[in-house]
């Protein structure tokens, strides 16, 4: 699980896009997502995600690390159209009906907007988070949002210990081979073996707490940042590019009559 | 070299202190008299239980308010309550990995001051200088990750530096280190103590480890209060042997060396487990050694040494049949009746009785709920019937005096115990071969003492061990034989290693 | 170090310690690390369910509801649902999940306010096992609602009621009685000892 210590040391880069502000990248994820989100109908999906990828190409990830990680959502789109056919609520000219299952028209269409959506907004956030590194988010979100410092920073050392499961899980499974106990039974096994990483995570987890305490963490004096995070012209930039992506595709979208708003009907 | 005076030693006070934590009916600390001058270095000694931990945390402030537990009498760091001296007092910890707090060093090492709130510059410069205080000449933007333990701990020194403290309070900080570590660690700790002058308090049970830097020992008492207090070599003569009985590895009183009836003769018969041309590896790529040929003999014990990350780890574990091989091969034909010879091909349960294996960190290996189900899970799964898996588990329980916790669950046992029940777990099912990872490490003298005389116990009972250790204390007790891994190719094979 | 003297408001629930906090985060970030396995696991046992009765694959959908009403049970504060819900989202988002990040910690959010909600009924003072399970049930309920606004808003009426009480009752087994069960396993482990939830459960030494 390559992907497990992918998201600690991201590689890092020199295209600007490495040096965009986490919280202005979390931003601009979250205006795409809501624009979205409002309506389910492909022109908008279509025109986002054909404005989407050439920006991909400037996001600097090689193409193999782009299609691996991209790799959950690309097989997560098809199979919701899947279950949009086959479900979905049924209009227009009936093809196949069948129990539960009703294809038609109204569906057909749905599931092509779904998958056209859940491209637009997946890809663009793997794509913007895989970029991120966790302290600087940290930072990001302590200074820039103002979010209380205890919880960010008391979240990020938690996180920090997602570096150590990976070897423990590796030495918990071989402990089983060892005891007899490996042969058969693995969801059993699995289950036994993610309690005691919970076990020891949360005994580190203690002992990583004193130690933050024992550096005067979490006193009720206000604390200062070595590594300053600030907004600057490229986060603005990208937070427009966001923001007009999504006017773009909604204002085709309701130009076009094919508007679709959730919340109605 | 500039000497930091700036930074005032801090002295320390406790007056009829006690502490007792939540949901314990006896008190960890009571009735403590205690006061250290300013610059002074003390070593804190006392058996398991004598408050030592509880001591050094109160004064770190890291013990808690109402919540966590209540506390009698006061504290005092310069005629302030320890739990408002920010700052004054810097607490390393014993576990390394849980004191990195941050992924980069640089950041990790700010973190302290950041908590104080100085301002960056003063931030930065002061990580320069405690990076360097310590010896840790490396770039701020390196990955804490890819830390040894030992540069681990000297990092979390230098975070707790960069505070500029008065007080350092030092709690086991060398006990889950290897002898690099444990060297690095003191030497850091003598340089930050000539520049900063700053007082000292540290606990440990190697004295032989401080001995040299302080110069008064207290020694404090599980009824509460103080058993000895005076210069090192006073206390040392007094209370050195019931110190060393009580673990502590006091140098004039090194623990008994097991005895041996039976030693394997050299001609011997087949081994019990061999290797020809074997190269080990944890994940494909990465090859840690190659053209690697041992052999483990009937009665006897083979260790394995070297330094850090040579794969002696790697090599107790192939050789346990739980990672195969990278190339060459592991003949277990003596041991396998009927099965294929290599190890790494049989089946989980058929290794049981054949070769056992007993990890680094005991909490790897627990699966159940109580001690006596824990023994009995390798006797369960080779299906035997109730009956005899009590005969398996009553004698060990009492073999290795864990009968009073037989119902105690695992995680909550203490770290001698915990040792000592992993141990046992691999013998219920009687394997002829035991691989031992690190098994005296970190444990107290009195522990080590009695493990080595359950392993001499069973060399004469006719198993062969392999023990991959860095204490040599252990090797010259009891191996037989020794195998230095050393970049990549075994450097030597002394046979006939004697204690 | 937590000032005693000082802030003597009484805070409905207590103050959060930073062991509140770290312990929470681990226990987040340990959901998150099932949430993401779970992500890609849960389609052979889903489907089939789906195929035989479209709506009712939510039953094993309560395997990324355990982290808040975890959470809440662990630590005991009041937020912490929320808060661990949401960590947990975030880092299966981190990871790779499918639903774009955003809209992920998003449905972490409103699920962990869910089970939130019922702690804050009881007041943040019951933790018995019949206010997991109502906890449970409540993020099932805040994931029901979330999913059919967002996911499946172009369902039919049958589809929507059978998503949203096999929620429920996902949520009320799996993440109540689940996560109520392995809290005691945990407390009897120790490894809780600085919190009420472990000091309850384990046999006094």
């Amino acid at each position: 699980m390559s992907s497990l210590t992918g998201i600690l040391t991201p590689a890092g880069g020199t295209q600007v896009v490495y040096r965009v502000n986490p919280v202005a990248k979390l931003l601009a994820a979250m205006v795409l997502s809501v624009a979205l989100v409002l309506s389910i109908d492909w022109v908008s999906a279509g025109v986002a995600l054909l404005l989407e990828v050439p920006l991909f190409f400037f996001a600097g990830l090689a193409p193999r690390r782009f299609f691996w990680r991209t790799l959950p959502v690309l097989i997560a789109a098809p199979l919701s159209a899947i279950t949009i056919v086959l479900y979905g609520r049924p209009s227009g000219a009936s093809y196949a009906e069948f129990f539960f299952i009703h294809i038609t028209d109204g569906s057909i269409e749905l599931a092509i907007a779904t998958l056209l959506r859940v491209l637009a907004i997946g890809l663009p956030a793997v794509v913007l988070f895989v970029t991120v590194d966790p302290t600087d988010l940290a930072d990001g979100l302590a200074q820039v949002l103002r979010l209380p410092s205890r919880f960010v920073l008391g979240g990020l050392g938690g996180l920090r210990l997602v570096g150590l499961f990976l070897e423990d899980w590796r030495s918990l499974e071989l402990a089983r081979r060892a005891r007899g106990v490996a042969d058969r039974g693995r969801l059993r096994r699995f289950m036994g073996q993610a309690f005691a990483l919970l076990v020891l995570s949360i005994r580190r987890g203690s002992k990583l707490a004193t130690a933050m305490e024992a550096r005067g963490f979490g006193a009720p004096v206000r604390r200062s940042w070595a590594r300053p995070s600030r907004l600057a012209a490229r986060d603005a930039v990208l937070i427009l590019i966001a923001v007009l992506i999504s006017a773009v595709a909604v204002a085709a979208s309701v130009l076009s009559g094919y508007w679709n708003f959730i919340f109605s009907g | 070299m500039i000497a930091d005076r700036s930074v005032g030693a801090a002295s320390v006070s406790a007056e009829g202190w006690g502490w007792r934590y939540s949901g314990r009916s006896a008190w960890a600390v009571r009735g403590l008299e205690l006061r250290v001058r300013p610059g002074e270095r003390v070593l804190l000694l006392g058996s398991s239980g004598a408050g030592k931990s509880t001591l050094l945390h109160g004064l770190g402030g890291v013990l808690g308010g109402d919540d966590d537990g209540e506390q009698a009498g006061g504290l005092l760091i310069d005629g302030v309550p320890a739990a408002q001296a920010r700052g004054r007092a810097g607490l390393l910890l014993q576990d390394p990995d849980a004191q990195v707090i941050l992924a980069r060093v640089g950041d990790d090492a700010a973190f302290g001051p950041e908590n104080l709130g100085l301002p960056r510059d003063e931030i930065w410069r002061r990580v320069g200088e405690a990076l360097e205080a310590v010896g840790l000449g490396l770039p701020l933007q390196h990955p804490t990750s890819a830390l040894s333990g030992g540069q681990k701990q000297r990092l979390a020194l230098a975070g707790v530096l960069a505070m500029h403290p008065g007080l350092l309070l030092l709690d086991e900080p060398t006990a889950s280190l290897d002898p690099d570590g444990v060297a690095g660690v003191r030497a850091a700790v003598e340089r930050v103590l000539e520049r900063t002058g700053a007082t000292l308090i540290v606990v440990e049970h190697r004295v032989e480890v401080w001995r040299d830097l302080v110069e008064r020992v207290i020694v404090l008492d599980p009824g509460g209060g103080v058993l000895a207090d005076g210069p090192v070599d006073a206390v040392l003569r007094e209370q050195g042997a019931a110190l060393a009985e009580a673990g502590v590895w006091v140098p004039e009183h090194p623990p008994e060396r097991p005895v041996r009836i039976r030693r394997p003769s050299p001609t011997g018969s087949a081994p019990l487990l061999r290797t020809e041309g074997l190269a080990i590896a944890r994940t494909s790529d990465a090859v840690l050694a190659r053209d690697l040929a041992l052999a483990v003999c009937e009665g006897g014990m083979l260790a394995v040494t070297g330094p850090n990350g040579s794969g002696k780890t790697t090599l107790g574990l192939t050789l346990g049949g739980l990672l195969p091989p990278a190339s060459g091969l592991v003949d277990a034909s003596a041991l396998a009746g009927g099965l294929p010879p290599a190890p790494h091909e049989w089946r989980s349960r058929e290794l049981l009785t054949r070769i056992g294996t007993v990890f680094q960190d005991p909490e790897h290996q627990f699966i159940a709920a109580t001690v006596w189900d824990e023994l009995a899970v390798g006797a369960r799964a080779l299906g035997l019937g109730d009956g005899e898996v009590r005969q398996r588990v009553e004698p060990l329980l009492e073999r290795l005096r864990l009968a009073p916790l037989a119902k105690a669950n695992p995680f909550t046992l203490s770290g001698g115990e915990k040792r000592r029940l992993s141990v046992a777990t691999a013998l219920v099912t009687r394997p002829r071969v035991l691989v031992l990872d690190e098994p005296t490490f970190g444990q107290d003298s009195r522990t080590w003492r009695e493990l080595l005389a359950f392993l001499a116990e069973l060399l004469d009972e006719g198993s062969g061990i392999v023990a991959v250790t860095h204490d040599r204390h252990l090797v010259a007790a009891l191996a037989d034989e020794e195998f230095v891994l050393d970049g990549g190719r075994a450097a030597s094979h002394a046979s006939g290693v004697r204690g | 170090m937590t000032a005693t003297s000082a802030s003597t408001r009484p805070r409905l629930g207590g103050r959060w310690r930073v062991v509140d906090i770290v312990i929470a985060s681990v226990v987040g970030v340990a959901a998150g690390l099932i949430f993401f396995a779970w992500d890609q696991l849960y389609k052979p046992i889903g489907t089939p369910i789906e195929a035989a009765l479209p709506g009712a694959q939510a039953l094993v959908y309560g395997v990324w509801l355990v982290a808040g009403v975890l959470g809440g049970l662990i630590v005991r504060k009041p937020g912490a649902a929320l808060y661990t819900e949401t960590i947990a989202a975030m880092v299966s988002a981190l990871l790779g999940a499918k639903w774009g990040g955003f809209l992920t910690i998003e449905a972490g959010l409103v699920q962990g306010l869910g089970a939130e909600i019922v702690f804050l009924i009881f007041l943040y003072a019951n933790w018995r096992a019949w206010v997991a399970v109502l906890a449970g049930a409540g993020a099932g309920a805040a994931m029901a609602i979330n999913d059919l606004v967002l996911w499946y808003a172009g369902s039919g009426t049958p589809f929507a009621v059978t998503y949203a009480v096999s929620s429920i009752i996902s949520g009320a087994v799996i993440a109540g009685v689940g996560s109520w069960y392995l809290v005691k396993g945990l407390a009897k482990t120790g490894v809780l000892s600085r919190f009420a939830s472990g000091r309850d459960a384990a046999e006094r030494v």
